[in-house]
């Protein structure tokens, strides 16, 4: 199962992995946000949480379609369904390189593209705490619905029209932490119920994301 | 017709947006329920014929 | 005998061929008589005017949207521990009825919402949650559209059904988190003290009958549909393979 996540995160890293390209597509987000909505510190300071978590999830969502996508036409999908390792092993072991891949570093980005949306000082820390906290539930959530979306010739949009409703609570939360750190307000309650978001997602669909393998792949 | 006062058009237009709703689902699904029977009447009559 | 034996396609075609009409004439008459009565015989509400009749079909509608996803829910844990092609396919048949009843809540609170909160829409936690659940049925929908294999989109949107309404639970209360509401409470309840007067209320009640019974002829004829579509899959793939 390490292997398996080690050779994900290799593959990730090479060129072509799409390793950066979540990473470019967060920065190029957050620096067309003030053009759309004009340069004023006022006007920035209190979006930049909500927009620096929808930045990262939809950069999160663009690498989903390869979850399971290049496995499945070389063949190793199938292979990886013989070998002695569960299926739900294998979800998971997906979602958490997938989470190394793109979750994590988009976690460490964010504080620093806070800077560029006037982010009040604490909100970069509180930020950085709840992408963390969130995007491994935003990873399993987009293994399940790669899983789903594997077979499939036109994965891709479909792909982001079920996992996106999916991603609210996470969203809710997690924004909820960054506002409530950037205006000095205590981000306890919301933080506790994105550690329960993560941890249920982590708990439960693993086992969701490997029904639906068995059937994608029937 | 009941005097609907100063809110004819809000009430007017809930009910004929939700008419033209309900509506519309029970023609497309009464369509699709015809045309499917007699597609399948026709397969069973090439079938037994 | 027991409810099961409905699964086989052949008894649920003939149980429920004279179903549809009647549950269709049902369907009819409480409507028209719910929505004349609402319409032509209740008074207006003193600060409300007459905008309170279009709770005739905000509630109802509402209430549908809500029980059909939870009908396809349990068709979907059937499909998935019973196996019944019939349960599968009364799910899919569900989940476009339930759209539109979700559309007509959204369209009619929007409409009702212009002149009484000044606003065609607001960011209030029951508004989302509904805008969610849209969202869940076009999702749900057009999974089932892009599977080919029929076997195969049955379990992965029965899956999809079983996430997503854990999913959406989880949203209706992480909305209410989020924002506080402008939404009145529940209009009915079992306990009377928050009900609405009696004036609305017998209307309301043979409006809420009324589709009922079109929820379940909507649905018993899009089911009968799927499986004779499916059928007809069958009888075509059967000729081809006698063509080759």
């Amino acid at each position: 199962m390490i292997r398996l996540v080690t050779r994900d995160l290799a593959l990730a890293v090479r060129a072509g992995g799409g390793f950066g390209l979540g990473l470019a597509f967060f920065l190029v987000v957050t620096v067309l946000v003030p053009f759309g909505v004009g340069p004023e510190a006022a006007i920035l300071g209190p979006i930049a949480p909500g927009i620096l978590w929808i930045g990262a999830l939809l950069a999160c969502l663009l690498s989903l379609d390869r979850v399971f996508a290049l496995d499945r036409e070389d063949g190793a999908l199938d292979l990886l369904a013989t070998a002695p390792l569960p299926m739900e092993g294998i979800a998971l072991a997906k979602a958490a390189a997938h989470w190394l891949s793109t979750g994590l570093p988009l976690s460490l980005a964010a504080a620093p593209l806070g800077v560029l949306l006037s982010l009040p000082w604490p909100g970069h820390l509180w930020l950085a705490l709840s992408l963390l906290m969130g995007t491994p539930a935003l990873s399993l959530i987009g293994t399940f619905g790669a899983a789903l979306t594997v077979g499939l010739r036109r994965g891709g949009p479909l792909l982001s029209l079920l996992v996106l409703p999916l991603y609210v609570p996470t969203l809710v939360f997690g924004a909820d932490v960054a506002r409530r750190g950037a205006a000095g307000l205590d981000p306890a309650t919301p933080l506790a119920l994105l550690g329960a978001v993560t941890l249920g997602c982590l708990a439960g669909l693993p086992f969701a994301a490997a029904a639906a393998l068995r059937v994608s792949i029937r | 017709m009941p005097d609907l006062g100063r809110y004819a058009l809000e009430v007017s237009l809930a009910y004929g947006l939700s008419a033209v709703l309900i509506l519309g689902l029970v023609v497309l699904s009464v369509a699709r329920a015809a045309r499917v029977a007699r597609a399948l009447d026709r397969a069973e009559a090439r079938r037994n014929g | 005998m027991s409810l099961w034996s409905y699964a086989n396609p052949v008894r649920f075609m003939g149980a429920t061929r004279p179903l549809v009409p009647i549950l269709g004439a049902v369907a009819g008459v409480c409507l028209v008589l719910g929505l004349a009565w609402g319409f032509f015989f209740t008074p207006d509400d003193y600060r409300q005017g007459s905008t309170v009749k279009i709770i005739y079909l905000h509630v109802p509608a509402a209430l549908m949207a809500i029980n059909a996803w939870f009908m396809m829910l349990v068709a979907s844990l059937v499909w998935l521990v019973r196996r019944h092609h019939v349960s599968a396919l009364a799910a899919r048949a569900a989940a476009p009825v339930g759209l539109t009843m979700t559309l007509i809540a959204l369209v009619t609170g929007a409409v009702w919402g212009q002149p009484m909160w000044g606003t065609w829409w607001a960011w209030d936690p029951r508004l989302t949650a509904f805008l969610i659940l849209f969202l869940f049925y076009l999702g749900y929908i057009a999974l089932w559209e892009a599977v080919e294999e029929p076997d195969a989109a049955a379990d992965l949107t029965s899956v999809l059904c079983l996430v997503g309404s854990v999913f959406a639970v989880l949203s209706r209360y992480a909305v209410n988190f989020w924002n506080q509401g402008l939404h009145q409470g529940a209009s009915l309840s079992l306990d009377a003290e928050t009900n609405v007067a009696d004036v609305f209320y017998y209307p309301l009640l043979v409006c809420i009958a009324g589709f009922v019974a079109l929820f379940g002829a909507l649905v018993l004829l899009r089911t009968r549909t799927e499986i004779r579509a499916r059928r007809l899959h069958v009888l075509r793939l059967r000729e081809r393979m006698a063509d080759a």
